[in-house]
């Protein structure tokens, strides 16, 4: 945030009284952040619970027509990126870019792989007309009201899709400043704060995958 | 001070729609109980205020006093609104109590709202637009649902109102006391005129009543012209009124043999039978107001909002004994006015 | 800029930089609290035209100036513009992003570039909004109710996804106020040593952080029923048209207290500065705001009583509703304690103030009517709700707002505006509200619907006062226009602290230096510690 910036040194923002503060006051902002995207996925949770009390059979019905072996892959490539994200944020502590890099890499890979899964999912779905509510038209699910299933499905998890999407942004641009050896012990927020937000991103995914996937 | 607060009063004693109803008189307590507790806290605040600003404004060297707080006052101040506030919720409870549960012999006519217009649907079959007639002095229920949008439900007179749903019951009720015309609003914005959906409330005497019953056509202009209309303000006429038609008030069969028909002609018999015996459904015999046990071990009552959902997506509860999956969707197959019909029918079968 | 730099006491943010470029490209919060004011003032005057409009229409029955399907358009963008470009980020965004700072004694926000971001994002998002008028124009009233905003024909998605982008964009402004109050407070102001604006502002924040995602989600899900179809609020399709007002009204109750809270705010600082004392009960007032701010987020059934909502759940959203008047009433005593016995000077920003504690009370007491579930019954839907929600809205954010702007003005621009028209304009506005609105209480009494583009006759009378209530409104805003662009081209030079309060913002030159203190602020008293010389007159 500083007005003069030189690679692999970074200046305090002018209004903060140390480096500390302005860490701790990104931190804060992120948790703050993260505080926002969970009432926002909150009201999708909400739309999901009234579609399951008031229609059990249907969603019961419906799921069968979901892939679990596909969301369990996924889970799998999300919770491991976890894990790298967890190595790329405890090198940047100790400065080590290098390692900051490698570990990222290994995140963004794994995050192709869920977004490679989902895209096979999603033509699949398209193929055999598992479609949101208007357009809804698989003969083989007769359940009815089978199209609301697919509405909360498409839209809880292509807002995550989304954020994954974002995600891979966001550490594509990390890794860019982790190769100019911008971090040390003394200055790596960027690298905490995207781990946060990653992390979170894969919490959602532990939460959609049995409640769309393994139902009852 | 006090004739002012005589003169606010008798100003607003003419702000308030006649009381058709006994429980528009339980309303106008409740209400008058608020404004003058409202009017006690505005005119308190406004003297205190003007009180203030007289006696301490700026004066050459006069200083103010240095005050932070008072935790007696603040104790006071917090303690009496709560105990107000809280004669408020329970008065409002019990008047609300009154007002939305209908006695069990309350007359029902079904009210089927659309845009823009109010269809009015009676026991004995009759049909009517935009104008209701009900009976003087005898509780009827309105069973209300839409044909497309949100709309509203509103009789200023008899403070009643409600929402009226697509795909969803909802009721009002009231006993009329004063005889004549009320004037009914759609109070849920519903798009291009809905300003204009506006509908007559006629409350009719006994003789009336019967006469309406027996088919004759009611002469409203005559009804509105009554003298013997007591407490009847015309500024809830809806005098220079969007014209309303006139309605069909001569019906030949009833709802509930309306509903035999329909349940004939969308082959609703072939698998429910009317006297109790089994076949691939449930009978329909007592079916209305029982205690319903699920497939999945729930219970429920079965009344109008479950007759309802159970004719459009049976398979929303399914009854224990039943094999789920045998009764195809008829949403969008029924108009308002057949649901309402079968779902009398069923009823009648007792 | 260097660190503590005495700077000449000349140099301010307004001539720091020149050109527009370095406005745009501002980090600084003055000045992006300055671009915030214009664009919303902009705004508050295309919303007011509307406003005149709807007025004018229903100074007769019958459809008189326009026809009923414009009429519905004007109310729907009279209201859609008042909420989410006006009255939400008035306070805190604009008079918030000048003052917030300044009253911490902090040289920026915590987030600058987010700040000037929240700007960007707040005008794409209107702009989308708007667009909506040059296609067919939009019919569904600012609630945007199912079905019916599924069915219309109008441009409903562009205002939706224009409101959903404005709601980031007040999360960024929250988000930037909590942490800044959080890390960057002077030294010595502990928590019980901050104005009651940023207590207000705190609290306002924290509702923008907690409830505007959920409106987001909902105007996203209501976009995605017009543009797929969905089918989760459509009852055609087996979705529940209900559970729209369910979310709906989860972020829009709260959001009544994002316009209201701050203007609170505003008054517990202009009350005790003009009367010379320390504000009554200062723990009391903060606590308040908390408590209105808690429970703002468990109330929304209360716009449900006659929607279709279980007789239980209006039992419990009646029960806790009536909780938001105990706090409410405590802040409203809690003036009334600071002017008893004080020294009270009757400058612009006190007469506004004055008026915000008369309306907002009536606001609030007519409130109760609508808590009240029997009551609400016949009320709800009717111009009674019409006129309650202005006296909330216009009559306290509003005049909170005005009070704020003549109080800050001085501060921010460097001069200082005539009194007596000032004062004229604050009488003008008063009335004129009174005048428009209070008839609006007795015709939803009598049952005239809200929403209506033509009504019966027997409410003309009071629908025509109440048109010419809207007159006068409209000529007090005219002069307050006016004597404000006067006192900037030609105002007397404002003096660095004209009202002799303790606040920091006014220990610094006015306007005041880029980087806001010529030196470090330390606090040591209270921001309301008016004791001997410093009780003196202004």
């Amino acid at each position: 945030m500083g007005s003069h910036e030189v690679a692999g040194e970074h200046q305090v923002a002018h209004h903060f009284k140390s480096a500390l503060d302005e860490f701790e006051a990104c931190k804060q902002a992120m948790w703050i952040f993260l505080v926002t995207e969970v009432l926002f996925f909150s009201g999708l949770f909400v739309a999901y619970t009234v579609l399951r009390v008031f229609e059990p059979e249907m969603v019961k019905a419906a799921h069968h027509f979901l892939d679990w072996r596909l969301g369990a892959l996924n889970t799998v490539f999300l919770i491991t990126s976890s894990l790298t994200m967890a190595f790329a944020v405890s090198a940047s502590q100790r400065g080590d870019n290098k390692r900051v890099v490698r570990q990222l890499i290994y995140t963004l890979i794994l995050a192709c792989g869920f977004c490679v899964v989902k895209i096979y999912e999603y033509s699949h779905k398209f193929h055999d007309k598992l479609l949101p509510g208007a357009h809804f038209g698989n003969t083989e699910l007769t359940a009815n009201k089978a199209g609301l299933f697919f509405s909360v499905y498409f839209v809880m998890t292509g807002i995550h899709a989304l954020h994954v999407v974002i995600g891979m942004g966001v550490i594509l641009w990390v890794i860019l400043r982790a190769r100019k050896n911008e971090f040390s012990p003394n200055y790596f927020t960027p690298v905490e704060i995207t781990g946060l937000y990653w992390h979170f991103v894969d919490l959602v995914w532990i939460y959609l995958f049995p409640l769309l996937y393994l139902v009852g | 001070m006090t004739l002012f607060f005589a003169l606010v009063a008798s100003a607003f004693a003419a702000t308030v729609p006649v009381q058709g109803t006994d429980i528009a008189g339980a309303w106008d307590v409740l209400y008058w109980f608020l404004i003058y507790v409202s009017a006690f806290f505005v005119f308190g605040i406004l003297a205190a205020m003007i009180y203030f600003a007289v006696r301490y404004r700026r004066q050459e060297g006069k200083r103010p006093k240095f005050i932070e707080g008072n935790t007696a006052v603040e104790i006071v101040w917090t303690v009496i609104p709560t105990i107000l506030v809280m004669i408020m919720f329970v008065w409002g409870w019990v008047v609300y109590k009154k007002m939305i549960h209908a006695p069990l012999n309350a007359l029902e006519i079904r009210v089927i709202g659309k845009q823009w217009l109010w269809q009015f649907v009676y026991p004995d079959g009759k049909q009517s637009i935009n104008d209701l007639y009900v009976p003087l002095n005898r509780p009827v229920k309105l069973i209300m649902s839409s044909e497309d949008v949100l709309h509203g439900f509103f009789i200023p007179n008899f403070r009643v109102k409600h929402d009226v749903v697509p795909g969803m019951y909802t009721d009002v009720w009231f006993e009329a006391k004063i005889p004549g015309i009320h004037q009914i609003f759609c109070t849920e914005y519903c798009g291009a005129s809905h300003s204009g959906m506006l509908a007559r409330l006629l409350v009719l005497k006994d003789d009336q009543w019967k006469e309406f019953l027996g088919g004759k056509k009611i002469d409203i202009a005559a009804l509105s012209s009554d003298p013997t209309f007591p407490g009847f303000r015309a500024n809830m006429l809806g005098e220079g009124m969007p014209a309303v038609s006139q309605g069909d008030a001569s019906a030949p069969v009833s709802l509930v043999s309306q509903g035999k028909t329909v349940a004939q002609s969308k082959g609703c018999i072939a698998c429910h039978s009317a006297d109790g015996s089994k076949m691939t459904g449930p009978t329909w015999k007592g079916l209305a107001g029982s205690t319903r046990k699920f497939a999945d071990g729930s219970e429920g009552k079965a009344d109008d909002a479950y007759l309802r959902e159970s004719i459009e997506n049976s398979a929303a509860k399914i009854v224990a004994g039943y094999p789920a999956g045998q009764m195809p969707v008829y949403k969008g197959l029924f108009t308002e006015v057949e649901l309402a019909q079968v779902i009398e029918y069923i009823k009648s079968l007792k | 800029m260097g660190h503590g730099v005495a700077l000449a006491h000349g140099d301010n943010y307004i001539n720091h930089s020149k050109g527009l470029k370095s406005w745009l490209n501002t980090l600084d919060h003055k000045r992006i609290g300055i671009m915030y004011l214009i664009a919303i003032l902009s705004f508050f005057l295309v919303g007011g035209i509307f406003a005149m409009l709807i007025r004018l229409n229903l100074f007769s029955p019958g459809s008189t100036l326009v026809s009923p399907s414009k009429y519905n358009q004007l109310f729907t963008y009279h209201g859609a513009i008042m909420v989410f470009m006006v009255i939400i980020p008035m306070i805190p965004a604009a008079i918030g992003n000048m003052v917030l700072p300044m009253m911490l004694g902090a040289k920026d926000v915590a987030f600058p570039r987010w700040n000037l971001a929240s700007f960007y994002v707040y005008l794409s998002g209107a702009a989308i909004a708007c667009a909506s008028l040059f296609l067919n124009g939009v019919d569904t009233g600012w609630t945007f109710y199912t079905p019916y905003s599924i069915r219309t024909s109008t441009s409903a998605v562009w205002v939706l996804l224009g409101a959903f982008v404005m709601g980031f964009s007040s999360i960024l402004t929250g988000l930037n106020f909590v942490v800044s109050i959080h890390k960057l407070r002077a030294p010595g102001m502990g928590w019980g040593k901050m104005p009651l604006f940023l207590w207000a502002l705190y609290g306002t924040s924290v509702i923008q952080i907690l409830a505007t995602p959920v409106l987001a989600i909902t105007l996203l899900l209501a976009a995605l029923e017009r543009i797929v179809g969905i089918g989760i609020f459509d009852p055609a399709l087996g979705g529940d048209p209900v559970l729209f007002q369910h979310f709906f009204w989860f972020y829009s109750h709260p959001a009544v207290y994002i316009m209201i809270l701050p203007a609170m705010g505003v008054i517990s600082e202009v009350v005790p500065v003009f009367s010379r004392k320390p504000i009554f009960g200062y723990t009391a007032i903060a606590m308040a705001t908390f408590g209105i701010a808690l429970v703002s987020f468990v109330v929304w059934g209360h716009h449900m009583f006659v929607s279709g909502q279980s007789e239980f759940a209006n039992f419990l959203f009646s029960l806790i509703t009536m909780f938001v008047a105990i706090p409410t009433g405590v802040k409203v005593f809690s003036w009334l304690g600071t002017m008893y016995k004080g020294s009270l000077h009757f400058h612009a920003p006190m007469l506004y103030a004055i008026g915000f504690i008369f309306v907002f009370t009536i606001g609030g007491m007519t409130g109760m009517f609508l808590a009240t579930l029997a009551t609400d019954v016949h009320l709800t839907d009717t111009y009674f709700v019409v006129a309650h929600f202005h006296y909330v809205m216009v009559g306290g954010s509003l005049l909170g707002f005005l009070a704020g702007l003549h109080y800050w003005f001085p501060k921010f621009s460097g001069k200082m505006y005539a009194e007596t028209p000032a004062m004229i304009a604050a009488i003008l506005i008063n009335v004129g509200f009174n005048v428009t609105f209070f008839p609006q209480f007795i015709l939803g009494v009598l049952g005239m619907p809200r929403r209506y583009a033509d009504y019966l006759p027997q409410f003309t009378t009071l629908n025509r006062v109440s048109t010419v209530g809207s007159w006068i409104i409209a000529a007090g805003f005219l002069l307050v226009l006016f004597y404000l662009i006067h006192a900037l081209l030609r105002g007397k030079k404002a003096s660095d602290n004209p009202w002799k309060a303790l606040t920091l913002e006014w220990q610094s030159p006015s306007p005041p230096p880029h980087e806001n203190f010529l030196v470090e602020p330390v606090v040591t008293d209270g921001p309301y510690d008016y004791r001997g010389a410093k009780a003196g007159p202004i």
